[in-house]
C-alpha cells in the first residue's frame, strides 16, 4: 500500500526578490553577503550599498552547498554571476567554510548593520530570533554593536523550538501566531520550554482537554518569558527591532513587547535576511576601503 | 563593547561578560594565561580592535568549564577576573 507522504507543518516557503526598478547593470559596486544559518541560509546583493536582491532557502546538509543554493537562487532571479560581484562576505555559523568569502564577519555584528538598515539609524536593541539561537544586540545609530548576548545552547526561543510544536499539533507553521489569539484566556506560560519536555507537556495538555490554540499560546507566553530574560541581561532602549524567522509569529512577538513594555518597530522587508543584508554592507564598505575610499566598516 | 558569552538553560544563566573596549588597551591580555581550561582566546573583533573572546567550543559548556573554580561553599577570588587589571570581566553566577 502506498503511504501518503507525511505533511511538514514546520516547513517554511523557501523565495527570493529583486527590486524591480534596479538593474545591477547600472550599479558602480555589486557586493554580496551570505548568512549560512543552522536552519535557513540567505543570500543578499547590494548595488552601491542598497538592498537589491535576496534569496532564502533552507540549509543543506554542508555550508558551502547552502551558500551555493542561496546564491543560485538570487542568480536566477537578476541574471547576475559570480564574476559579476566585487566583494562577498560571509557570516552565519558556516561562515568560516566559504572559500568563495573575500572575508568572514560574525553574525551579531552583520545582524546589526542589517537591521541599523532596515530599521532606520534610531534602532538601538534588536532581537533576532533565528532558527536554533536567539541573540540580544544593543547598537549604536551607524549599526556598531555595543552590547550583545546570544543563546545557542537551548532551541527554546528560537525557530526549532517552534518547528517542533508546529509538527507536533500538526499546526502549519504560520498560522502559530494567529492561532495563539484564538483563545477565551491567556494560559500561564508552559513550565518548561525545552523543547523535549514542552513536547510531552504539550501533550500532557492536549490530554487535560485544552485546545491546540491554548496549548500554542502557553507555549508563546513560554518562548516570550524565556527571549525577554535575555533581553533585560542587556538592556532594552527603543527602538526596537526583531529580525529572524520567528520575528513572523506575532504570537511570541506581541507576547514579548507586551512583557518588555517596548513595541517593536515595524518594518517592510523580510528581517530574515538581516545577516545577510549586514554582510553585504560590510561587504560594500570593505570593498571601498579595498580601492582607497573608506567608509565606515 | 559588552559581550556575554555563555547560555541560559533550564538549570540557570551562565554567562561570562567582557568588557572589549578595556581589552584593546591592555598589553598582554592576562586573563588567557591565567585561565586553566583554556576559555578564552584573542580575536580581532570586526570592527578592527584586538579582543578577547570566548572560545566558541567552550561557550555551550561554561558551568562545566570553571567548575574547578566555583568550588560550593567559600569560593575564592576567580583566576580570570583577578588577572583582569582593568576589571573588565564578570561571571553571572
Ligand atoms: S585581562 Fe581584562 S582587559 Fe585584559 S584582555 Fe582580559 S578581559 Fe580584557
Ligand atoms: S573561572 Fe576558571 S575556568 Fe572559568 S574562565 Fe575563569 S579561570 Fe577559566
Amino acid at each position: 500500500m502506498m503511504m501518503a507522504p507525511r505533511q511538514e507543518y514546520w516547513r517554511w516557503a523557501e523565495g527570493s526578490w529583486a527590486d524591480p526598478d534596479r538593474h545591477w547593470k547600472d550599479a558602480r559596486v555589486v557586493t554580496l553577503g551570505i548568512d549560512v544559518g543552522s536552519v535557513s541560509s540567505e543570500a543578499v546583493v547590494c548595488l552601491d550599498g542598497e538592498l537589491y536582491a535576496f534569496s532564502t532557502v533552507r540549509t543543506a546538509a554542508g555550508s558551502v552547498e547552502s551558500a551555493e543554493n542561496a546564491m543560485k537562487g538570487v542568480f536566477e532571479r537578476t541574471g547576475l554571476r559570480f564574476d559579476d560581484i566585487h566583494y562577498v562576505v560571509g557570516t552565519g555559523y558556516g561562515r568560516v567554510n566559504l572559500p568563495f568569502a573575500h572575508k568572514a564577519i560574525t553574525e551579531i555584528a552583520c545582524h546589526g548593520r542589517g537591521a541599523n538598515y532596515m530599521g532606520g539609524p534610531s534602532v538601538r536593541t534588536i532581537l533576532d530570533m533565528g532558527g536554533q539561537d536567539c541573540k540580544a544586540i544593543r547598537v549604536d545609530e551607524r549599526g556598531k554593536v555595543t552590547n550583545f548576548l546570544m543563546n545557542d545552547k537551548c532551541a527554546a526561543g528560537t525557530g526549532r523550538g517552534m518547528e517542533v510544536i508546529a509538527d507536533l499539533l500538526e499546526v502549519p507553521i504560520e498560522e502559530l501566531g494567529p492561532r495563539s489569539f484564538d483563545i477565551d484566556e491567556e494560559p500561564a506560560a508552559v513550565s518548561d520550554v525545552c523543547v523535549v519536555f514542552a513536547k510531552s507537556e504539550a501533550m500532557a495538555r492536549l490530554k487535560d482537554g485544552w485546545s491546540k490554540n491554548k496549548v500554542i499560546a502557553a507555549y508563546c507566553r513560554a518562548m516570550a518569558e524565556r527571549v525577554a530574560a535575555l533581553l533585560q541581561r542587556v538592556g532594552v532602549e527603543p527602538e526596537f527591532f526583531i529580525t529572524g524567522g520567528i520575528s513572523k509569529n506575532i504570537g511570541v512577538v506581541r507576547r514579548i513587547e507586551e512583557i518588555i513594555g517596548v513595541k517593536a518597530l515595524p518594518t517592510p522587508y523580510d528581517t530574515q535576511i538581516a545577516g545577510a543584508l549586514g554582510a553585504a554592507l560590510f561587504a560594500h564598505a570593505l570593498y571601498l576601503k579595498a580601492r582607497g575610499k573608506p567608509q565606515a566598516a | 563593547m559588552i559581550a556575554h558569552y555563555g547560555y541560559q538553560d533550564a538549570e540557570g544563566e551562565f554567562f561570562i561578560t567582557i568588557d572589549t573596549d578595556r581589552c584593546g588597551r591592555c598589553d598582554g591580555k592576562p586573563c588567557v594565561a591565567a585561565c586553566p581550561r583554556g576559555v578564552f582566546t584573542v580575536e580581532e573583533d570586526p570592527y578592527g580592535d584586538t579582543v578577547v573572546a570566548v572560545d566558541d567550543r567552550r561557550r555551550k559548556r561554561l558551568r562545566y568549564e570553571c567548575a574547578g573554580c566555583k568550588p560550593a561553599g567559600d569560593r575564592p577570588s576567580l583566576p580570570c577576573v583577578r588577572a583582569c587589571p582593568w576589571g573588565a570581566m564578570t561571571h553571572s553566577w
